[in-house]
Parts: C-alpha cells; structure tokens; sequence
C-alpha cells in the first residue's frame, strides 16, 4: 500500500452522525429544549419577553465562570470545594485594592493573583503533598475562607465607587438591547476554554491525565504541572466571578461566594463531565449553566411554590446523571 | 547480521537502591537490525537494565553507550530524543481517548499557541492504523476509543506509536502477557517486521517460548550478572528453557540475596 497518498479521513458527514458522536452533548440540548418548552408553554407571557433572558444574563455568569473552570477540574478526576471561599477572598482582595489604589484595573489584577496563588496551593498540596483533592479543598475551603473573615473582621465593604471607574462598563455594562457585559465575558470565556479543551494540547493532556494518570506519566506528559495549572485556572475563574460579582452589585460581603458550590458543579455533572475522569464536555457545561441557572426563577414564573425549588433541581441532576451512565453502559 | 558500532551497549553498569545490588556489572551489546531478547528468573535484573536504558535509572558505576558515545540519560524524553521507544507492559494507553490523541499523547503535533494540528495527527494516525496495525477488517477508525480494542490490538497501537516516531531502538516489556494465541503471533510477527525494517528490538518475556520465536540472540541474566549470551543457532529451545530451570533452582538454593 502506498503510505504518501493517505490522507486524513474524513468524519462521517450528516447530523445523525453529529448526534451519535456526540450523544451526551445531544441529551443535555434536548433537556434544554424539553425545559424551555415546559415554561414557554406554562407562561408564554413571561418566556416569550427579552426581560427575563436578560435578568438570566445577569447572573448566569458567575456560575458560569466557576462551571466552566470546573470541569477542567472534574475532568481530571478531581474535585475543588474551595472555589466559593477563592470567590471570597479574591473579592476582598479586589475591593479592598480598588479602595486603596482608586484603580479597578489594579484590583482586578491583584484579586487575579490572589485567586490564582490559592489554585497554586490547592494544586501543590494534591500533587506534591499527595493529599486527595477532595480532602485537601475542604481544608482550604475553611482556610481561605477564614483568612477572608479575619481580614475583613465579617464586615462589608461598600464599594459604589466602582461605578466612576472608566472600566466599570467593561467589566459589567450593558450592550445594545441591555445585554450585560458580563454575559459576553461568560460567551467569551466559554468559546476560549472549549477550544482549548477540545483542540489544545493542554486540554488532551487533562483528557489524558484524569484517564490514566499512569499512562500520562509513562508517555512524558507532566502529570503534576498539568493538575496545578487546573487548579489556579480554577483560582483565576473564581476570582473573575467574585470580581464580577461585586462590579455588579458594588458591596462585599465577607460571605460572598457562598452558595456557589453546588449549583457551579451540579452544572458540570448535568452536562456530562465524567466524576471518574478523561471525558466531558465544556458545551455540556455550557448548556447546564443554562439550565441551573434559569431553573429557579422559571419555577417561580410557573406559580409553583419557591421551595419546590430544591426537589425540582434534584430531579433535574438525578435523572440526567441516569441517563448519561446508562448511555456510557449502552456504548460500551 | 550488520556489524560495526552497536547502537547500545553497557560496559559493566553497577545498579544499587540503598543497599540492595540490583545490576552487578552488565556488559551487553545491542547490533542494529537484531531482535535481543533479555530472559531471566523474577528479580535478576531485567526490568532494571531495560529502566537504565529508557532513562528511568542512572548507573551506579559503568557506562552506557549509545552508537558509541557516552551518555548519560536523565529522563524517558532523553532516551528518545536518541532514538529508544519503550512499549510498556500496561502499554500506556488512555482507554476512553480517540486513537489519533492516544498516538501522539505527550508529543502532539503543533499549529500555533500550542493548539494541536488534530488533521496531521488523525491523517498520520490513520497511515499507522492501515499500514502498521493492520487493522482493515474491522470498523477501527482514528476515531475509535482505546477500550473498543482488543488486548493485542492495543498492544499493536503501542506498538506502532513506538515505530511512528523514528525508533532506531524498540523495548518491548512483556509484550504478549494476557494476550490470546492468535494476537501473540500478530505481536511476534510485528517484532519480526520490525527488525526487518532495520530497527533493533530488545525484548523481556517470561514465555521462552515467544522470545526463541523471534530472538537472535538470547541474554540470560542471574541475580544482577549475565549468566550467558547466546545466538540462536547456539541454542535450542528446550536448552534454554533447560537452563531457566536450573538457573531458577540454584537461585532458590542461592537463598535470600538472590530475589529482587
């Protein structure tokens, strides 16, 4: 056989084939879909209005931000319970620079750093340490998060200010048609990191390394580098979504962050990333920020009882991640 | 048989882990274009003289030669960078990644920014699959995850990832363990076409009978030393399997330095 004529294969062409390559992705968008149909069909008044999808654009993105980091994390078979307290402290760090110096750029830089050095420590304690992560971010989840209450002695700062900063609006403006700013950061960010998840090196080597860290190791990919870049990728998204988070409602409060944990990772979950490792998705996150984050008020818009809230959501979580293991069964 | 430099060769390496003596002086050559095939009890020292020429151990004492010259390798991407693949016996494979990441796992092809150049490497690992791998009959693209192969198909991916990358030098660390008859001979047929092509192949298998299938040349280790070095035409099958056995029993009677 002649070697020089063979070129690369082509991917088998038509959307049937889209779908069963990807069959995760395809689920979570029909899930999507099924959601949207439910709500638009209970209140078209509501779901066919832009008002709500912009107040949806508002606060998706920090769950957003987390979910998107996450699934590297998740990826790699780890976990990070310390983000919301990263969230935290990054926040502090940025209102507290902002005050001092009068720059927002100067914050966001130092909360950056800060959200950045703690991923740095989360990723040392795991790899060189050899802590599991899901035993080392505990830790540090009280960690960070009392080194915040300390420096801020539980009180909030007030941070109206932030709005004469000329940076202000690009950090949380709104575009024509009111679209917030930090959706198109949301937008962006999501684009970026899928990119490199799916068609960078970095991203096979996450792939590679939450597969078969053994296999990693033999075929020369720096397991460790490769763990601690996801935690402080980690660390610099929740500093992003603390920053942005109080860019929006200009106030820290020592507890910001809270409550981020759960919804950012049940996200992850809902969109198919793999708690075992070595498979996932950033569009499935995508779409399950979507859905997480839209759930709540779409309830509320329905007349159904706030506190149905939680069973909904279980049931939402429950049932995909069901699906999903029976479809990974069915491939085999 | 080709003659002049061998394209590696150990002059008397000393291995020591704290106070144990794994290697106690090995000289060893490999030729181009043979098939060596290292046998030996469990703890003679095989898996550490494949290591020290891999770049996973340094010498205690003595030198390693590769076409001739001294080096010292510090790490698996040394040894490569000369030309020395290593087909691990877990294979090193990623189960649920495509073939086309699998075959270049940790020396992607590069476009720019570090993005991977994904349609040279399924292009490239689509030439592997029909032209190394054999793997016509069946519905196995560059596409296919690693844990929809076969045990020997996968060992034929390692395998061929190993050829892909210009190895002057291919170790083949129990290549046929687990595998049925018929991918055992597809593996051993590899090994031959291999060393057609050339390219040298050092071998560990604990089947006498596998290795005397292909070999040239048989290197016996004992207890840290080469007990013997034989060609082929030396040695038969029963004789070596003969000599096993009686390096085996004086290794049990040689009592407690003699497992490592």
């Amino acid at each position: 056989m002649a070697t020089a004529d063979i070129t690369a294969p082509p991917r088998e062409p038509g959307l049937g084939a889209l779908l069963r390559r990807n069959r995760i992705d395809a689920a979570i968008t029909a899930i999507l879909l099924a959601l949207y149909a439910i709500f638009i069909g209970v209140r078209p008044d509501v779901y066919t209005s832009f008002d709500i999808y912009r107040a949806f654009m508002t606060t998706l993105p920090y769950i957003g931000l987390l979910a998107l980091a996450a699934t590297f994390i998740v990826t790699l078979g780890e976990i990070d319970l310390s983000f919301p307290s990263v969230m935290g402290l990054s926040a502090w760090v940025y209102g507290t620079v902002f005050l001092a110096s009068g720059s927002l750029g100067l914050g966001l830089l130092a909360a950056l750093l800060a959200g950045a050095a703690c991923g740095l420590v989360n990723g040392l304690i795991v790899t060189k340490i050899g802590v599991p992560s899901i035993v080392a971010t505990i830790g540090t989840m009280f960690l960070w998060r009392g080194i915040v209450n300390v420096l801020a002695e539980g009180q909030g700062i007030p941070l109206v200010a932030l709005r004469d900063s000329p940076l202000h609006p690009w950090v949380v403006g709104r575009l024509p048609g009111g679209i917030p700013m930090q959706f198109a950061w949301f937008l962006v960010a999501a684009a970026v990191l899928a990119l490199i998840y799916r068609r960078h090196v970095f991203g096979s080597h996450v792939l590679f390394v939450g597969d078969n860290a053994a296999s990693a190791r033999m075929m020369g990919i720096p397991v460790d580098r490769v763990k601690i870049a996801c935690f402080m990728l980690m660390g610099g998204a929740a500093a992003l979504a603390g920053v942005v988070l109080v860019s929006e409602v200009t106030y820290f409060w020592a507890t910001t962050g809270d409550g981020f944990l759960l919804p950012a990772l049940a996200a992850v979950f809902i969109g198919g990333t793999s708690v075992f490792g070595g498979r996932g998705s950033i569009y499935g996150t995508f779409v399950g920020v979507l859905i997480i984050g839209s759930l709540e008020a779409g309830i509320v818009a329905m007349g159904i009882a706030g506190f149905w809230t939680q069973v909904i959501y279980g049931l939402m979580i429950t049932v995909s991640v069901c699906i999903y293991a029976l479809i990974m069964r069915r491939a085999g | 048989m080709t003659t002049g430099t061998p394209l590696v060769e150990l002059r008397d390496v000393h291995v020591s882990f704290g106070r144990v003596h794994v290697l106690r002086g090995v000289s060893l050559a490999i030729r181009r274009g043979e098939v060596v095939a290292l046998v030996g009890d469990n703890g003679a020292g095989k898996s550490t003289l494949i290591k020290v020429i891999t770049g996973l151990h340094r010498p205690t004492r003595g030198e390693l030669l590769i076409r001739g010259e001294p080096v010292r390798l510090r790490s698996v991407a040394d040894a490569r960078e000369r030309g020395i693949e290593t087909v691990y016996q877990e294979r090193a494979l990623a189960d649920q990644q495509a073939l086309w990441r699998n075959v270049f796992a940790g020396r992607e092809l590069r476009t720019f920014l570090g993005f991977m150049d994904v349609r040279r490497q399924r292009a490239e690992t689509e030439r592997l699959l029909r032209t190394r791998m054999g793997f016509t009959s069946r519905a196995i693209t560059v596409d296919s995850d690693v844990s929809s192969l076969s045990g020997g198909e996968k060992q034929g991916v390692a395998i061929a990832r190993a050829l892909h990358f210009e190895a002057e030098l291919i170790i083949l660390d129990e290549p046929t363990m687990g595998l049925s008859l018929k991918e055992t001979d597809k593996v051993l047929d590899f090994v031959r076409r291999v060393a057609a092509e050339g390219r040298s192949v050092a071998i560990i298998d604990h089947n006498i009978l596998h290795v005397h299938a292909v070999a040239d040349r048989f290197v016996v280790l004992d207890r840290g030393q080469v007990a013997g070095v034989f060609e082929k035409p030396q040695i038969s099958r029963d004789d070596l399997v003969a000599m096993m056995v009686s390096l085996h029993e004086t290794g049990q009677m040689g009592g407690a330095d003699g497992h490592r």
